[in-house]
């Protein structure tokens, strides 16, 4: 099948600091050589820490923020060179959610303007053509015709996050990024909004790429799911194989770290020490063995590359020999 | 002598320009030492308002009005009545028997003053000594929260640490004076998984060696089963749920703590993705709109017409000492299946009772 999304060694440095003629700038190295692939149709979630580069990642396959370097080809176009121009019909079949609700939506708009901003843009709709589709797609997230009169503010968080997955969807997308889309929302609507999404995605045949935090949303949603360090993809797997036999150390400490809700299960856990190592001098060779509890000489010797331990499992750990533990199923 | 805090019948009400709003009512509970209660809620369920009025940080009247009692126990045995005390006296409070760690550290954190001259203001503000000291004093209490070179970061302005470390920093000074009583409302939220274990981890060792007893503001489920005692649930303001930890996760009463812990996902079943989550539905309630009767009842699966939407329901105390309000928790009971663990995550939410 080939992939909608195709990314190859995608780089994205940041220059910070410096003095006027450049002199002594360093390069933040939010995506270091980043390659995957997104099937047709697939929900890949992206997980990591803050600061590992997950929120560049998922800005950069969008050409939101142009890439250092590397290819990004879409539905088999390589869109990593076209100018905006030519970018504006790619736009269409390629959307965002983003995570805080509060923040983006203009709050002076009514819900039916914010939505129909997409067909504005592109231009070619009638009036009542986009009344018309604007009221569909409130329909199909959930939302009540009465919506489309109110402003951002009289509405509750979860009914925001659904107005910004309508103005995502009108432009009929095959592509969704999802920047961690429930996690400024409450307890009770974070599952709603999971619902809603995983609905749509059978409905609409959605492919989407999921960009969170939460392991137990994550294992939830997703059919594949990344695991990022530094700006590199450390692990990549199916979800119940990367929950149940994880490859990588980090996999193993991330989900050994979230928490379970069951006071009986006070587990073990493998405390990581300190914090992700600044993204400006990350460590030699691989950038996890500052806090790896398998941590050798060698592994600061050069960069582990991805490869594949299992059918479809991929993880960057020179050490073939270790046993981790995964998450058991009840 | 073993109670710390004892709060009864709590109620705040905020004067608003749509008229008085009840931000909090007929809260009741108690603090036993070394013990963590864990209080849950959502976005205006009030269990923020509830810790700031503990701390008296609330507005004065007319805008606040703030009402019932709050009993401290005082280190030298003596009862304190917190609201009735002077604003003198409430500042040696603060700090000496209770402190209070925030969510954001970068926000309650000075940003132009290092971490260093916070800490040592603290604890000189509470304990007269010589800077001299106060200084030795900072850098045992940054070692004690975990923070590597203690000695060198009480230069470090607090854009120069990570967010865990920030919140190191944090707790660090609130442990300054050895609280009796430490107030952490969403102390991890804004950090990531793997430094929330840490931080868990620290507060956990400190209550062992200090045997001081926590107040752990959450939502997140996963959190209150990690380190809970006892856990309060709140919603729209009120007490819905009041029971020791493992009861409340095997067997919750309430219709919304039922839903509440069948909506998270689990790890355990990650992959397998049997359905939809069984979410619950509706949104939560406007503070200043409550619904009438019982607050939940336009969301509740066990809703009865003429019943729950015009009786609110009492506090009750269920035999085993645990303590639900709910109109139907006797039918409810019967529901989770009495006594046994709540049947692991079903379809899309449970089947109302006839």
């Amino acid at each position: 099948m080939t992939p909608i999304l195709d990314i190859q060694n995608l780089r994205k440095w940041f220059p910070v600091g410096g003095n006027l003629f450049g002199r002594n700038r360093r390069q933040v190295k939010a995506l270091d050589g980043v390659s995957f692939s997104v099937r047709p149709g697939e929900i890949l979630s992206v997980v990591g820490e803050s600061g590992s580069g997950k929120t560049t990642l998922g800005r950069t396959v969008l050409r939101l923020t142009e890439p250092t370097d590397g290819a990004i080809r879409f539905e088999g176009q390589d869109i990593t060179h076209l100018s905006r121009r030519a970018l504006r019909p790619m736009r269409r079949r390629m959307q965002l959610v983003f995570q805080d609700p509060f923040a983006s939506l203009n709050p002076r708009m009514t819900v039916e303007r914010i939505v129909a901003t997409p067909l504005i843009i592109q231009g070619g709709f009638s009036r009542a053509e986009r009344r018309e589709r604007v009221a569909e797609m409130l329909r199909l997230v959930g939302l009540q015709p009465h919506h489309a009169e109110r402003h951002p503010h009289e509405l509750s968080g979860g009914q925001r996050q659904r107005v910004g997955i309508a103005r995502a969807l009108i432009m009929n997308p095959s592509f969704l990024v999802a920047d961690e889309p429930v996690s400024a929302l409450d307890v009770s609507i974070q599952a709603q909004v999971v619902n809603l999404l995983l609905e749509l995605k059978e409905k609409l045949g959605l492919t989407i790429l999921f960009i969170a935090h939460d392991l137990a949303v994550v294992g939830h949603i997703s059919d594949r799911i990344a695991v990022m360090y530094l700006g590199r993809i450390v692990e990549i797997a199916e979800t119940a194989a990367l929950f149940r036999t994880p490859r990588h150390p980090y996999t193993e400490a991330l989900f050994s770290a979230a928490p379970v809700p069951d006071p009986t299960l006070r587990r073990g856990r493998i405390l990581l020490e300190g914090d992700i190592p600044s993204p400006l001098n990350p460590p030699s060779g691989c950038a996890f063995r500052t806090r790896c509890r398998f941590a050798e000489a060698a592994c600061a010797q050069e960069v582990p590359p991805l490869r594949e331990v299992a059918p479809g499992h991929l993880a960057a750990c020179r050490r073939g020999d270790i046993a981790l533990q995964g998450v058991l199923e009840s | 002598m073993d109670t710390l805090l004892e709060v009864e019948n709590l109620a705040i009400r905020f004067r608003t320009a749509q008229g008085e709003a009840a931000a909090v009512s007929d809260v009741s509970f108690s603090l036993k030492r070394g013990e963590t209660l864990a209080v849950v809620g959502e976005s205006g369920s009030g269990k923020s308002v509830t810790s700031l009025a503990l701390m008296r940080l609330l507005p004065k009247p007319p805008r606040c009005h703030v009402s019932g009692r709050i009993r401290l126990r005082g280190k030298d045995g003596a009862l304190l009545d917190v609201l009735d005390l002077p604003e003198e006296a409430m500042r040696t409070v603060r700090g000496n028997n209770l402190a209070m760690v925030f969510q954001e550290p970068m926000t309650s954190l000075n940003p132009v003053r290092t971490i260093g001259a916070q800490i040592t203001e603290t604890i000189r503000l509470h304990r007269p000594m010589p800077p001299r000291a106060a200084e030795e004093e900072a850098a045992r209490l940054l070692d004690l929260v975990g923070i590597p070179s203690p000695r060198q970061r009480l230069s470090a302005y607090p854009h120069q640490l990570s967010g865990g470390m920030r919140q190191r920093a944090m707790i660090a000074m609130a442990l300054s004076c050895e609280p009796s009583v430490l107030i952490a409302d969403e102390p991890t939220t804004a950090l990531d998984v793997t430094i929330q274990a840490q931080i868990l981890d620290l507060l956990r060792n400190l209550q062992q060696r200090t045997g001081m007893a926590v107040i752990f503001i959450t939502h997140n489920l996963g959190v209150v089963a990690e380190i809970a005692d006892r856990v309060m649930v709140m919603y729209s303001g009120r007490v819905v749920e009041q029971a020791d930890v493992v009861p409340l996760f095997r067997t919750p009463l309430m219709p919304y703590t039922q839903g509440l812990l069948r909506s998270v996902p689990r790890l355990d079943l990650a992959g397998r993705r049997a359905g939809p989550l069984p979410a619950i539905r509706g949104n939560v309630p406007d503070p200043r709109r409550p619904p009438a009767g019982c607050a939940f009842h336009p969301r509740c699966d066990f809703f009865q017409p003429s019943r729950c939407d015009a009786t609110p329901p009492t506090l009750d105390k269920t035999p085993d000492g645990r303590e639900v309000r709910c109109l139907r928790w006797q039918d409810s009971l019967l529901m989770a299946g009495s006594g046994e663990a709540l049947p692991p995550q079903r379809g899309p939410g449970a089947e109302p009772l006839a």
